[in-house]
């Protein structure tokens, strides 16, 4: 059952079941004690499990440092039918290592950051037993995580791949009995979950296509022998590469299957910002990275990838410029930072996709756990007020950036690092994003010049709607009593988004121009092309950024919003146009009468009138031909003694003519 | 006397027979027309051994009417319970083996 | 001896049973699931003497009788795709005979009487290498079926149990035509006798490979011929919907394997296409209308005939990776779908309802219940990491690169089922555990009790085992399916 290993490896490597399991024994512990434990308890369990991850993967990194080239540390088989063989095995390299080490270091930070925000909101949504079922839940989607990012063969990465999903559904759709109508929640954990099987099953064909190509899944079987298998079946790449970006755009939400992420923000805010903009969603980014060698063979496929993210990215962002819903903002911003992923890896530059992903994973994990913070204190605020005056609680929606406004002052470390983080993300320097999101579209410069400039105008809105958005909340006057009455979290939120700020300050330094630390890490596992710092570009993608955010503050701070209910005064210019734009260009409503109206009505025509009506129908039809017969052929059975004789003569005569004509 | 017109007689008994059970209510009258199959039968049977000089069809007559007999015992002791069961033995009200 | 003693071991407890008074219930229900317990037991050591590498073990044959000079022989064998079938038999009907611990007041005796038969039946079935001994056993499942819906079904139990046995009967004459037919022909009624001496039917192998198909298929059931399934699912009692979906089902995919694939391989290679598209159409069309369903157990029965579906895929894809992986989704389905209708099954005790309308928000009433319930589903769904993804992938790898099929479409259609899977039953996970409670009956329902815990833990057990390591499972399997597939491959080279 359980694999001897092979290969002379540090022993050191063999550590790596431990960042699955630990975080399996938090979940053991707290399913099985939780109880008894109390809340504080149970969440320095679970941030405990995740924290021991992170500290694996640090010993992982370090026995890297001295075999950078890494192993495959088997665990145990899973299963071999005819040509396949799979087993339970790790990759560790330098790749998956940086992942285990950005997932397991943000997922801490959110993990303690939880404890006491679901604290508060398990009061606030009503249902204090759900805290201890949240932990297990996040423990569960970092052990899925790990997974996905250690597996040493495409179905095991597939687990981890569902794995992940599964829990963006139970957690999105925590509150499951809350949102529009009870039930709006839920629907969007199903929505998040159908749309990214979608893109599954793309990844279900990709992965059939590699098998009967290469007649393995194990990475180390594939990549090796690309060459060879694509010289012989040309096309064969091309098919397997655009079938895995139709699971990269499921999962990493890219056009067109997007559509989930924003709806995914009914999860608690912790889950926004771990699953929906940290980790699971640079899923795809990885998987891609992960499968360079498979894309290089297909430069037509590569260039798709290209296509598809900076598309996305400039989508994206032109629908957060017209959002309310300060979590809405972050959620198209991910879309569309996850678009500038996907075109780094179109662009055959994977390294800076994966140092934007990591800086990604810290400064937008920042901006969900702030915003977090600041929802959090409205929400207390709405129940204070409530409270204070004695009058019943005025409900306002405590995302909606129309209804802050002035919190600058009310909460001040809050704002602070909201500031670091959506100025990394505008990419002012020298914060990390400049350093990662400059790298991508200077490899843009280097392809190809329009996928440039689409990169650039998706830059210049980002800076303008992270503008909008801190002029919105933090500047002006509290537009809204639940605003003036909002206060600063406390310290065991506010302390890891200080470290998060922290990071997202510091965080360029891992692959700094000229030092370039992150490219020489990943060249032992991929193909990596040199960057080179352009000055031009560097300065032109921060005056951009800068422009915009001047922009934003003639527009929106110069004259903030008055109350509430005001309009935007882009909406005031725009009109129609922006009315569009914040109803998302209407992709949902395009995609229910497209595919899901269709769908149902053809599953309504097979289950009514085909089953029940036709096939059923004949079925029955034979049953109902027999007993029609038989009550015909009853007539003949009167009961009158004469009739019965009758026929008995008539047939003696019918056998007599017979008889006497055959003589 | 030539044999045909033993046979004639037979066929003739037989059809008034046949047209009894028909067209008679009574089932006296019907079981009477039943004998009256027999008989015909019989007087085939005795003609055809008479013309052949076989005992075979004589045989085959004391069959008949030993049959008969016990057959006449078994239908007027029905038709005696019918008819208390009923008050009549007119076979048009006995049709409860209507399907 | 032991397949005999395995096989007859449940009448015993049929003896025993009839010698109780018709009130002692609890002392019945206790013969019944320590008989059955047994039978598992006897299973068990079966397994432990069994060697997967070695064909047909412990096979007995006896002189029975003769019909048309031909020999009949009372001949049991076991191997590597009956065992997994037998274990899955005795393993669920001690669950089945516990799930209906409360829900059957009248006529327990009857009940678990027409149990024990059936599962003596369904062995019979799994164990018989004679074709008349087959159709003896497969005849005698009907009965006691029959009887368990029309007497302790629902509304509509005498509508659903006349069309139950209609339908089986109709497919299994042709059945039984074609095997006095392969008798008279061959002058044996032993399957390996058959396989051994194919060339004496070769001429009619189309028409014989139709007529077995024609019984297999309705209890498989392949689209179109389904229908039987919801009605009979719906209208039996929950242990009888058990029984049907995890076993009787299973049956007649067995029953394509054992006869159709080993004795007509020729006929099967040139068939596969269009079974193929037959489960293909099942897989698509089984979740659409489960879709639709508005009764929680309507939707279950649909998703079998989806499930199923994938297992005929994979059979007639007829290459390793697709027949194994077959035969483990057999397993899989009927572990996953017996749960379902044992879950189903519990809160329709508690709630005398079965319409999505009167559920919502159960998670917050009943957390156990709704856990399980999830994880169930799921393992349905074909998550990896539970029990449905081993199987539905090994099937559709093996769909997608079978070269008896010759073209990758057909995998690739059906691993759309995969996405319609997830849709039909998110769809049943919302109706049922999320958003808010909408019937307040409903804040007071009861979570599991201890029995109701001990018939559906030792199933999310298997869920996970065989997600997580099913390498024993195909253990068994493999070397049984390279054999037979040795027939086909050979069969194929002779076509292409």
């Amino acid at each position: 059952m359980f694999l001897s290993e092979t290969t002379s490896m540090d022993p050191l490597f063999l550590v790596v079941p431990l960042v699955v399991f630990l975080p399996l024994l938090g979940i053991l512990v707290n399913w099985l004690f939780g109880k008894r434990l109390g809340e504080k308890a149970i969440g320095t369990i679970a941030s405990l499990a995740v924290g021991g991850s992170f500290v694996v993967s640090l010993i992982l990194l370090f026995a890297l440092r001295t075999d950078p080239q890494g192993f495959s540390v088997p665990l145990m088989q899973w299963f071999t039918v005819g040509g396949l063989d799979i087993s339970w095995s790790f990759r560790v390299d330098t790749l998956s290592v940086v992942m285990m080490l950005a997932v397991n270091l943000v997922g801490t930070l959110i993990h303690i950051y939880a404890i006491g925000y679901m604290h508060e909101d398990a009061i606030h949504q009503g249902d204090p037993t759900r805290y201890r079922r949240f932990f297990i839940f996040m423990n569960l989607f970092i052990i899925a995580m790990m997974i996905l990012v250690s597996a040493d063969n495409f179905l095991m990465l597939f687990v981890g791949w569902e794995g992940v999903g599964l829990c963006s559904y139970l957690l999105i759709g925590f509150w499951f009995d809350k949102g529009e109508g009870g039930i709006a929640n839920a629907q969007a954990g199903k929505k998040a979950f159908i749309t990214t099987r979608i893109g599954d099953f793309g990844l279900l064909i990709a992965i059939f296509l590699i098998f009967w190509a290469f007649g393995s899944l194990n990475f180390g079987d594939i990549f090796p022998r690309v060459g060879e298998v694509a010289a012989n079946h040309p096309g064969l790449m091309l098919a397997i590469t655009l079938f895995m970006l139709m699971g990269v755009t499921g999962k990493s939400a890219q056009i067109p299957l997007y559509v989930w992420l924003p709806d995914a923000m009914a999860g608690p805010t912790p889950v926004s910002a771990l699953i929906h903009a940290a980790t699971m969603v640079t899923a795809g980014v990885y998987l891609m990275t992960r499968s360079q060698a498979l894309y290089l063979a297909a430069p037509a496929a590569q260039n798709v990838v290209m296509w598809v993210g900076a598309i996305t990215a400039l989508f994206a962002a032109i629908i957060a410029v017209a959002q309310f819903d300060i979590k809405k903002v972050l959620a198209y911003s991910t879309i569309s930072q996850l678009g500038y992923m996907v075109a780094a890896v179109g662009l055959g530059a994977e390294t800076a996709a994966m140092f934007h992903l990591v800086t990604h994973a810290f400064f937008k994990a920042l901006l969900f756990l702030s915003s977090g913070s600041i929802i959090l204190s409205l929400e207390r605020a709405m129940e204070e007020g409530a409270q204070g005056s004695g009058s019943h609680a005025t409900n306002i929606d405590p995302q909606d950036m129309r209804n802050m406004g002035g919190l600058r002052k009310k909460m001040p470390t809050t704002f602070w690092v909201y500031l670091v983080g959506a100025l990394t993300l505008s990419g002012i320097a020298p914060l990390a994003g400049f350093f990662s999101k400059d790298e991508i579209i200077a490899a843009a410069n280097n392809t190809n010049g329009i996928i440039f400039v689409v990169l650039v105008a998706a830059a210049f809105l980002t800076a303008f709607y992270m503008g909008r958005q801190i002029l919105m909340v933090f500047f002006g006057k509290a537009r809204t009593k639940a605003a003036s009455l909002a206060k600063e979290s406390a310290p065991l939120i506010t302390v890891p988004l200080i470290i998060l700020a922290l990071l997202s300050i510091v965080g360029g330094a891992i692959n700094f121009p000229g030092w370039l630390n992150l490219e020489h890490w990943l060249e032992h596992t991929i193909k990596v092309h040199e960057s080179t710092f352009q000055l031009p570009v560097a300065l032109i993608s921060l005056s951009i950024a800068l422009i915009a955010i001047l922009i934003a503050w003639l527009i929106y701070g110069r004259k903030p919003l008055a109350e509430s209910t005001s309009k935007d005064p882009l909406a005031r210019s725009l009109g129609g146009v922006f009315t569009l734009v914040n109803q998302k260009f209407k992709v949902d409503e395009l995609y229910h009468f497209l595919f899901i109206g269709p769908y149902e009505k053809l599953a309504d025509f097979f289950a009514h009138p085909v089953d029940q009506g036709f096939i059923d129908g004949i079925a029955n039809g034979l049953g109902n031909l027999a007993s029609e017969t038989g009550s015909w052929l009853r007539k003949l059975q009167n009961g009158f003694v004469r009739s019965y004789v009758l026929s008995i003569v008539a047939g003696i005569v019918i056998i007599l003519i017979y008889l006497l004509v055959r003589v | 006397m030539p044999t045909s017109f033993f046979l004639a007689l037979s066929a003739i008994m037989f059809v008034l027979g046949i047209l009894g059970v028909l067209l008679r209510r009574n089932a006296l009258v019907i079981f009477m027309s039943l004998e009256l199959m027999f008989n015909a039968a019989n007087l085939a049977f005795v003609t055809f051994a008479n013309q052949y000089q076989l005992l075979t069809g004589q045989i085959f007559v004391f069959f008949i009417m030993a049959v008969a007999a016990a057959e006449v015992a078994v239908g007027l002791a029905l038709m005696v319970a019918i008819f208390r069961n009923k008050g009549s033995v007119d076979i048009d009200q006995l049709n409860s083996l209507k399907g | 001896m032991e397949l005999v003693i395995l096989t007859f071991f449940p009448l015993v407890g049929v003896l025993i049973l009839v010698l109780l008074a018709p009130q002692q219930k609890n002392a019945m229900r206790y013969v019944a699931l320590i008989t059955s317990l047994l039978t598992f037991g006897l299973s068990l050591w079966v397994l432990s003497k069994f060697n997967p590498a070695g064909g047909i073990n412990m096979a007995i044959e006896l002189p029975w009788l003769r019909l048309a000079n031909v020999p009949v022989e009372f001949y049991l064998g076991i191997d590597g795709i009956s065992i997994l079938m037998v274990l899955l038999t005795t393993f669920l009907i001690p669950i089945a005979i516990l799930s209906s611990w409360n829900a059957i007041q009248e006529q327990v005796k009857g009940f678990l009487i027409f149990f024990l038969i059936l599962e003596t039946g369904m062995l019979g079935v799994f164990l018989a290498l004679d074709l008349v001994l087959f159709y003896v056993f497969w005849e005698l499942t009907l009965i006691p079926m029959y009887f368990l819906i029309g007497i302790w079904g629902g509304e509509r139990r005498i509508y659903a149990s006349i069309k139950f046995v209609l339908f089986t009967m109709s497919g299994s004459l042709l059945m039984l035509l074609a095997i006095l037919f392969l008798g008279i022909n061959a002058g044996s009624f032993s399957q390996p006798t058959l396989m051994a001496n194919r060339q004496l039917f070769a001429g009619a192998e189309m028409l014989l490979f139709i007529a077995f198909a024609a019984a297999f298929a309705i209890k498989v059931p392949i689209f179109p011929l389904h229908t039987w399934l919801p009605d009979a699912h719906v209208e039996a009692p929950t242990s009888g919907s058990i029984v049907l979906a995890a076993l009787m089902l299973k049956m007649g995919a067995y029953g394509f394997l054992r006869f159709n694939l080993a004795l007509f391989p020729e006929a099967s290679v040139r068939a596969a296409p269009v079974m193929a598209i037959l489960a293909i159409i099942g897989i698509l069309y089984g979740a659409s209308v489960a879709f639709m369903q508005k009764d929680v157990k309507k939707l279950v029965a649909y998703s079998s005939v989806a499930h199923l579906g994938f297992v005929m895929l994979g059979i007639f894809a007829l290459n390793q990776e697709g027949v194994a992986g077959g035969i483990l989704q057999m397993v899989n389905h009927g572990i996953s779908t017996g749960a379902l209708f044992l879950m189903v099954g519990m809160i329709y005790e508690r709630t005398h309802t079965r319409e999505f309308s009167k559920f919502g928000g159960l998670w917050k009433v009943i957390p156990v219940y709704s856990g399980l319930m999830i994880v169930v589903t799921l393992s349905s769904a074909g998550l990896p990491g539970l029990n449905g993804f081993v199987g539905e992938f090994s099937i559709l790898i093996g769909a997608f690169g079978s070269k008896v099929l010759g073209s990758p479409w057909f995998a690739g259609v059906a691993t759309t089922g995969v996405v319609l899977a997830a849709v039909y039953l998110l769809k049943m996970i919302e109706k049922m555990f999320l958003g808010p409670v909408t019937n307040e009956a409903n804040l007071s329902l009861k979570d599991l009790s201890a029995r109701e815990l001990a018939t559906i833990i030792p199933l999310v057990v298997v869920i996970f085992w065989i997600g997580i390591y099913p390498q024993p499972f195909f253990n068994l399997i493999n070397p049984a399916v390279e054999q037979l597939l040795q027939l086909v491959q050979s069969a194929a080279m002779v076509l292409h």
